[in-house]
């Protein structure tokens, strides 16, 4: 994870050098903070995601077992999440507050249990 | 808040849905040449199920269905709305929570029993087993001018009803005049009651589209393990207490964890219905029946 991490804001900061060098710096946007999220049954880790009001949020999901899905209904956002793939869902909280996202791929006899929150500041 | 009826609401329901409560009142026998009845709904017996949330796990259902054989009318024909067994990963598991399921319901004095699939009895493998015990998972059929509808949206378990399905409610759908009384059977509410908790059918909104058009249509479902009443549209949609352990009111907690068994009241919150068709007004009345009552 680190690895791939890593790479990223690699490529963002080559993107940024670039911008600046041809003199367009000013408009540049930072790189969207990462969180990954694992899902397995019957647990999302970590299970509370604190995010801030009017920032972009990259949600990495992967599964460590079944196919699962994530749904944070309060951002309309949804993916599939799977074993061995990486889904990404980018959240911008317009507001704070804590909002429920949940598992909605029945995944089992502990399906119910497999909630998590996002604390918005 | 979607999760209680306030007095305003109710009043909608009563002027649109074409549906009237009632709180334990009798029924009396049916006159002779009239087309009005009554069937039961029994859902989310959970067979199988083991914990705190209801120390008479292995005695409930059976309760239930002493009741209903007690009632002084036998209803025409009863309904499971979904989750006759709680999941298991070990399908021969399954296989014996569903023979066992079988067995007891098969105690009930009306025969006529139609069954729907729950996410914990088909998600696990598409429905194949469920179907071997119960056929299949979405059908319809006609009972005393009414049409009832019974849709699948647990099988995938993404809780989709799929294009294929889809495609079958428009076609049966079609050869229905627009004022006929229609009633669909389901499990998962078909519109978004509470998605935060999965409390909804990814597609459901495709099916409420189809049926629309329709002036007479009412939705009886399960899921929620507990009441709850609500409009889209005219289309009343009418969720059914469980027969295991209640869950909260949407929203009302920060997790959906069943409710906590209450040994001063046993049973509590848990029950089944009446629904009885009032064909010449499109009503249907609703009785809450509980556990030990017949």
């Amino acid at each position: 994870m680190a690895i791939e991490l890593n790479r990223r804001r690699f490529v963002a900061g080559l993107a940024v050098l670039g911008a600046g060098a041809l003199g367009l710096r000013a408009t540049a946007q930072p790189a969207p903070q990462v969180i990954r999220i694992v899902a397995k049954r019957f647990v999302f880790t970590p299970s509370e995601v604190h995010l801030k009001k009017g920032v972009a949020t990259v949600l990495e999901l992967t599964s460590a077992d079944v196919p699962m899905g994530f749904s944070a209904p309060d951002f309309k956002v949804r993916a599939d999440v799977l074993p061995g793939t990486i889904s990404r869902v980018t959240v911008t909280p317009e507001k704070a507050g804590t909002f429920g996202f949940v598992c909605d791929v029945f995944c089992g006899s502990g399906h119910e249990d497999m909630q998590g929150t996002i604390v918005v500041t | 808040m979607a999760n209680s009826i306030d007095r305003r609401e109710f009043l909608k329901l009563m002027g649109l849905g074409g549906v009237v409560f009632a709180s334990g009142l009798g029924r009396g026998a049916y006159a002779a040449g009239s087309d009005d009845f009554y069937f039961v709904q029994l859902s989310d017996s959970h067979w199988g199920f083991e914990g705190p949330p209801n120390p008479d796990a292995k005695g409930t259902l059976k309760k239930a269905v002493a009741a209903v054989n007690a009632l002084s009318v036998q209803p025409d024909f009863i309904v499971f709305t979904g989750d006759l067994t709680h999941v298991t990963d070990d399908a021969k598991q399954r296989e014996q929570r569903m023979t066992e399921f079988r067995d007891i319901v098969s105690a009930l004095k009306v025969k006529e029993v139609r069954f729907m699939p729950g996410e914990h009895d088909a998600a696990p493998d598409w429905g194949t087993t469920y179907k071997q015990f119960f056929g299949d998972t979405h059908y319809t059929f006609d009972h005393k001018g009414v049409h009832f509808i019974a849709i699948d949206n647990v099988s995938d378990p993404a809780a989709q009803i799929g294009d294929e399905q889809l495609k079958w409610l428009a076609a049966d759908l079609a050869k229905q005049p627009k004022d006929a009384n229609i009633v669909v059977l389901t499990h998962r509410p078909l519109f978004d009651l509470y998605p935060q908790w999965d409390w909804a059918t990814r597609d459901g909104a495709k099916a409420i589209d189809l049926l629309m058009p329709y002036q007479n249509v009412t939705v009886f479902y399960g899921h929620i393990h507990q009441e709850n009443h609500h409009m889209t549209g005219h289309i009343g949609h009418h969720s059914a207490k469980g027969l295991m352990f209640p869950l909260p009111a949407p929203g009302s907690q920060p997790k959906r964890l069943p409710v906590p068994w209450d040994a001063a009241h046993p049973y509590q919150g848990l029950g089944y219905r009446e629904i009885e068709a009032e064909l010449p007004k499109h009503e249907y009345k609703i009785t809450e029946l509980p556990v030990g009552q017949g």
